[in-house]
């Protein structure tokens, strides 16, 4: 798949600032035809800034944006050939449900006087175009089944069913990219997690390239083919779910992903690995001697082992099927939590001394600047 | 269940007075007031209406509709009927348009918002008989401004204030200039009140022009803000009355005689209290018809649920 062609989109570039602040420096995403892509990042960092700059309802100071090979970096929105859900929804209030999703299609295939009321009648061929106007406004809403609210007013929606209608309004048109920026935020825990589904689904019927902005990272890691994460205006990492998780290229990146949080451990680079107190892993870093290093550890990495490192429980949190065990590491001074099952969780109280071991293979080492480190070889430690 | 949750002291006056007596007892001071300051005065307004008496008189006698019948033939009464309806014709929908102009102008500016708001807001708060001072001097049929900007052009002088022919219109442009300030202040908080959002999506759902958003997005969600600037509009419009007492009083010859002048000077310089009552409660029937149509037709239209 070139990048360029069919209905790929290319950003190359972006910057942008607002006064004195620098909100975007210098974004490059590229994303394949027909690819989900998840666009991840705290609070602030740019990513609705991001996605209004694509849809051309902000203009970039530098850099380019390529939409199905066609440069529309100083296009119109309504020549982008794209189609925005609003984290608020943005459905026109005075419209039934029939009529906003009508709208997208009314704009494009009528020409202004056949929009005028009752004028319309006067104009050749307008009727047939109404009706075909009609009929995929009822394919849109029976796909998202809300064909029986066609009638209301957004304001006689609950807010599951006016999310669905922004999705529809959006899905009427077959445009050559989606652009959705937290359209789920708005919903309750439950209708999150099916909507989730129903859009994989449509995208997966549509097949249009989807930038997914969201700062879920379940959401993220369920739905996208790949993700792009995002920070203080910079893509730290773009990478299948698999990749951001488990082989991040950065400490922010790392610890942005997985919930609870990566534990991060201060060790010591040394000749033939690393130390973490009195601990000596053969983790093969390409760092100085005598560097300090961050090793990250996730908690389902970190199990009881009786020759582990000497911790004091904090306290437990019992979630059903698992355990978290929060506790605090002695030497050297730090906080660990660890995954872990039931079972091994029993037994356990606050003050408690516990012994905390790891698959180190899993272990990620970064430099200072936060930057992942290389390892020459996997290791093999029992602990 | 409800009863559990109610506070205890209205329970305790329920049970001493039963429910009804207690719904009395706690919207009486309310009620008084209302009818102290509003209904009270608007009845005896009606029943002085029916009466012949003049101010300062020690009697009056019940006369029935007979003022009404008096202004029925009076052909003042019909000038200033007239004079008022074409007022409100007239300088409503042009303040209202132009005022809705200024607002989308000032709105899609991006510097010296505030300051325009001001300027606009400034005849509102200014005192009208002052400013009508003003205005007297620029339409001054020989010394005024207005008059030697024409001259320049070549255009003959207009005697403003002072022929039948163009009185009204003159009122008008004051009624205008007096009104748009007003409009265009609330039509700002109105333009305010919509969601940013809702210009994104139509911009992405495909209006281009300025007027396709105004049509799919301005307009519906001012519908609430035009009725309201509408309605409050053509109340100030009826209620013409400073510029006339402090300008032309009327004249000439009744030709910008409007509803309110008459009636002041009818019971305060005529001190026919009764006649200049009758014509109160004209004004009044137009207002309330008019309070009537907003709250009846429109307000349904405008607002969405
Ligand atoms: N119009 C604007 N003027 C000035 N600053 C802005 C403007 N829009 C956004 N910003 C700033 O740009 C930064 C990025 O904002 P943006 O809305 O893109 O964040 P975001 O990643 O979408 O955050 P969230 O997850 O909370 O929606 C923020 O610091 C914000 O304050
Ligand atoms: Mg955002």
């Amino acid at each position: 798949m070139r990048a360029e062609g069919g209905r790929a989109i290319l950003i190359e570039g972006v910057e942008k600032a607002f006064g004195a602040t620098r909100v975007l420096k210098g974004v490059s995403l590229t994303l394949r035809q027909g690819e989900f892509m998840a666009l991840v990042g705290p609070s602030g960092c740019g990513k609705t800034t991001l996605l209004r700059i694509v849809a051309g309802l902000e203009s970039a100071d530098a850099g380019r944006v390529v939409i199905g090979g066609r440069d529309v970096t100083r296009a119109r929105p309504a020549d982008r050939d794209i189609a925005m859900v609003f984290q608020n929804y943005a459905l026109y209030p005075h419209l039934t449900v029939a009529q906003n999703l009508a709208v997208p299609l009314a704009m494009r295939r009528l020409s202004a006087l056949e929009r005028l009321p009752l004028v319309h009648r006067l104009v050749p061929g307008n009727a047939a175009r109404r009706r075909a106007i009609a009929a995929r406004v009822g394919e849109a809403a029976a796909m998202l089944r809300i064909a029986h609210l066609l009638d209301r007013r957004p304001g006689q929606l609950s807010g599951g069913q006016r999310q669905r209608v922004a999705l529809g309004r959006a899905l009427v048109r077959e445009p050559a990219a989606f652009l959705m920026d937290e359209p789920l935020s708005n919903l309750d825990a439950e209708l999150r997690a099916g909507t989730r589904q129903e859009i994989v689904d449509l995208h997966r019927r549509a097949g249009v390239t989807t930038i997914y902005v969201t700062h879920d990272q379940v959401e993220a890691m369920t739905m996208a083919d790949r993700v792009a994460v995002m920070m203080e205006g910079e893509v730290l990492q773009l990478g299948t779910p698999r990749e951001v998780y488990d082989d991040p290229c950065d400490i922010r990146v790392a610890g942005f992903l997985g919930s609870p949080r990566i534990n991060a451990l201060p060790g010591i680079a040394t000749e033939n690995g690393v130390s973490l107190g009195t601990l000596a892993l053969p983790l093969r870093a390409a760092a100085a001697p005598g560097s300090a290093v961050t090793i990250g550890l996730r908690p389902e990495a970190i199990r009881v082992a009786p020759l582990g490192l000497a911790c004091r429980v904090e306290h437990l949190e019992y979630l059903g099927a698992e355990t978290l065990l929060h506790a605090r590491l002695e030497a050297p001074e730090a906080r660990i939590v660890a995954r872990l099952p039931v079972a091994a969780g029993e037994g356990l109280s606050r003050g408690d001394a516990v012994r905390l071991g790891a698959d180190w293979e899993r272990a990620l080492v970064f430099g200072a600047d936060g930057k992942r480190l290389a390892l020459h070889q996997a290791a093999r430690i029992d602990a | 269940m409800p009863e559990a949750l109610a506070l205890s002291a209205p329970r305790r006056a329920t049970a001493v007075l039963g429910e009804a007596s207690a719904a009395w007892f706690l919207v009486a001071p309310a009620g008084i007031a209302l009818f102290l300051l509003l209904l009270g005065p608007s009845a005896a307004l009606l029943a002085l209406s029916f009466s012949d008496w003049e101010l300062g008189a020690p009697t009056l006698a019940w006369i029935g509709f007979e003022n009404y019948a008096e202004l029925a033939t009076d052909p003042v009464f019909r000038a200033a009927l007239s004079n008022t309806l074409v007022y409100v014709r007239v300088v409503m929908p042009a303040s209202i348009g132009l005022g809705l102009g200024v607002a989308l102008l000032i709105e899609s500016g991006t510097r010296l918002r505030a300051f325009f708001r001001a300027v606009y807001f400034l005849p509102v708060v200014s005192l009208l008989v002052a400013m009508a001072t003003a205005w007297q001097y620029l339409l001054h049929p020989t010394i005024g401004p207005v008059n030697k900007l024409l001259a320049m052009v070549g255009i003959a002088p207009v005697n403003w204030l002072g022929s039948s022919d163009w009185v009204m219109v003159s009122l008008c442009m004051i009624g205008v200039w007096e009104n748009l300030g007003f409009v265009v202040v609330l039509f700002l908080a109105g333009l305010t009140a919509i969601p940013a959002d809702l210009y994104a999506a139509a911009e992405t759902d495909g209006a281009r022009s300025g007027l396709d958003r105004f049509r799919l997005v301005t307009w519906p969600l001012l519908g609430p803000t035009t009725l309201f600037v509408v309605t409050i509009t053509a109340i100030r419009c009826l209620r013409v009355f400073d510029t006339v007492a402090a300008l032309t009083r009327g004249g000439p010859n009744n030709a910008s005689e409007v509803l309110l002048h008459m009636m002041y000077r009818e019971g305060f310089s005529y001190f026919r209290i009764g006649y200049s009552a009758a014509i109160t409660v004209v004004f009044l029937v137009i207002v309330l018809a008019l309070m009537l149509v907003q709250t009846r037709l429109l307000d349904r239209q405008v607002h969405y649920g």
